[in-house]
């Protein structure tokens, strides 16, 4: 609303304005653009030293090298399956938390409150080491389950952060209302409160999807011997070699790697922006 | 609006909670006031797993960079010993240590100065440009975004090879390699950052931009401020609590930058020359199997994000705002 009056206020630097917007769209796009082009060039073209932003004979030959390569389609469903736990889980518990600590007033609740401020701080990176220790001491190397643990607990933190305003931005009314016609204290949690905040759980969902999609390091780190519990990120190494990288290989798998991340920006656009508007705001 | 949806849920929910029903207790009273348990029932698995898989692993990591933890102790079955500050030690004394440090810190400056000036720049141009080319840098950004750190970083080199790139071709710049020199390299690694982290930045902006009173924008304008103005004296200081967040949020990212160093410079350079700290510790831990100097190393950085997270918490605090 505001952006509207702005311009009327000012119309001759918008067309400016509107230009340069274009133009830095199309230089942001542009990588995506080349990943995905690259991708379907046939195999001369991407070898040949005059970089041409278009293709002629479009050839699923590279995808065909990633899907016919190990067990590729086993590493994407083990991505889909520690990215889909991580995000309901922790949905689920961090919902649960920040009810907890924004309609309840008890002790030590602005300690709980820093610590998980503090929580978002820590380097998850520096504690790859002892965590590699605890997942062997506890045999959960080369399972699933030590890239699902560890994510669940680093995406908790700036989930309950992020979900505490919408908790906050339900009224008390309608909870003493709720109480008033006898629900219970679980009844008004699931049936009241959480479709209410459901807005809220998907924008935050965005965040413990893609690191936990993305993640690197622990599959780098836990995954070790047993490659049929790798996921993604792994699969895409392989197209790089020593001296020649099969960067063809490498596009493709890049972009079939990036397809579910898009799609599930693309359904929850609309929800991240008035989603991230309501965290700050609070 | 609830109340249709929600019978359906009502069998599978209480389960899926851990948190057994309580009999309602008739009493009408805030439950604000008369909290019990319940508040800790709530917060239980997350303290669990909060506790198990963060606390004590930085437990661990305080007690690993103490001790002499090689290979031998891993899986050789010898006896741990206890060094005191003896990993501290060897690793101050080490020049490659500071030097990493160094290049941490310029390095994730750089990073978030160039974040922040960019994002915020986007975010007000956003405000200015009607719906389709809004659409159109929104929707690049949440591409740019959306990509994952491993994706962007190979497309990143592979835009920037000399033999097959498009970059070198475009610039002119023939077969140079931007790997191979160390500025060259980080500028590179730092363009990516760039791309994939300035869209958090400008979409988090511009929904405080969008929150602001459009009286007090269109006030300014018509008093002729510029845009410069308007950002520098009405804008940044009623976006100041959104700017707080998101610059806290880019150091941390920017500091603990892994993939894309680690993929895009093949480790970290040659002869280590595009290490970053968090890098530095993988390799000191994983490819030589010195545990105790990774954890080493793990601590230090700790220790300047936390750092960081107190000034962070001394301004939110100066600020008033209710945790």
């Amino acid at each position: 609303m505001s952006a509207r009056t702005l311009l009327r206020v000012r119309r001759p630097g918008r067309l400016a304005a509107e230009a340069a917007a274009l133009v830095i769209a199309v230089v942001v796009a542009f990588p995506l653009y080349w990943m995905v082009l690259s991708a379907f060039k046939p195999a001369g073209e991407i070898q040949s030293t005059e970089a041409r932003p278009w293709t002629l004979a479009p050839s699923l030959d590279s995808f065909r090298r990633v899907f016919e390569q190990q067990e590729f389609g086993r590493y994407f469903l083990n991505s889909l399956i520690v990215a889909g736990t991580v995000v309901i889980v922790s949905a689920l518990i961090a919902f649960l938390a920040a009810t907890a600590v924004t309609r309840f007033r008890f002790r030590f609740r602005t300690t709980l409150l820093i610590m998980f401020l503090v929580a978002q701080m820590v380097p998850v990176e520096a504690l790859t080491i002892p965590l590699f220790f605890l997942m062997r001491d506890f045999g959960q190397l080369n399972t699933l389950g030590s890239l699902i643990l560890p994510h669940l607990a680093f995406s908790l933190p700036f989930a309950i952060w992020m979900l505490r305003g919408f908790v906050k931005a339900v009224p008390e009314a309608l909870e003493e209302a709720a109480y008033i016609d006898g629900a219970s204290r679980t009844r008004f949690l699931w049936q009241i409160l959480f479709p209410l905040v459901f807005p809220g759980l998907v924008a935050t969902s965005v965040f413990s999807f893609i690191s936990t999609w993305n993640d690197f390091l622990f599959a780098k780190s836990f995954i070790i011997s047993d490659t049929s519990q790798s996921t993604l990120p792994m699969a895409l190494l392989v197209f790089f070699k020593p001296d020649e990288n099969d960067w063809g290989g490498i596009m493709a798998a890049s972009t079939v790697m990036t397809i579910p991340v898009l799609v599930f920006f693309v359904l929850v656009q609309r929800r991240l922006v008035s989603g991230l508007g309501g965290a700050v705001k609070d | 609006m609830t109340a249709n949806t929600a019978p359906a849920k009502v069998p599978a929910v209480p389960g899926a909670s851990g948190a057994p029903a309580r009999p309602p207790r008739r009493r009408p009273a805030s439950p604000a006031r008369r909290p019990g348990w319940t508040p800790w029932l709530y917060l239980l698995p997350a303290l669990v797993l909060l506790g198990g898989l963060l606390v004590y692993p930085i437990y661990q990591l305080g007690l690993i960079s103490f001790l002499e933890y090689t290979q031998a102790q891993v899986s050789g079955g010898e006896p741990t010993t206890f060094q005191g500050f003896g990993n501290y030690a060897t690793l101050f004394r080490d020049s490659q240590f500071w030097q990493v440090l160094l290049a941490t810190v310029v390095f994730a400056a750089a990073c978030v100065l160039a974040t922040l000036f960019v994002g915020c720049a986007l975010a007000v141009l956003l405000t200015r440009v009607r719906a389709l080319p809004r659409l159109a840098l929104m929707m690049a950004a949440l591409g740019a975004w959306a990509t994952p750190a491993i994706t962007g970083s190979t497309v990143w080199v592979f835009l920037f090879d000399p033999d097959f790139g498009p970059v070198n071709k475009v610039l002119g710049l023939g077969d140079f390699s931007w790997t191979y020199g160390r500025w060259s390299a980080f500028a590179l690694v730092l363009l990516e950052v760039l791309w994939c982290s300035f869209p958090f930045v400008m979409v988090t902006v511009y929904a405080g931009i969008r929150a602001i009173p459009t009286e007090v924008l269109e006030a300014a304008s018509l008093d002729g401020a510029s845009q410069w103005r308007i950002w520098r004296s009405v804008m940044a200081p009623m976006l100041r609590p959104i700017l707080i967040v998101v610059t806290i949020q880019s150091v941390i990212w920017d500091f603990k930058v892994f993939t894309q160093i680690y993929v895009m410079t093949n480790g970290g350079g040659i002869a280590g020359q595009n290490l970053v700290l968090n890098v530095y510790a993988y390799q000191k831990a994983f490819a030589s199997s010195q545990y105790s100097l990774g954890s080493a190393i793990g601590v230090v950085m700790l220790v300047i994000l936390l750092a960081v997270t107190l000034v962070y918490l001394r301004l939110v605090r100066r600020q008033g705002e209710e945790l």
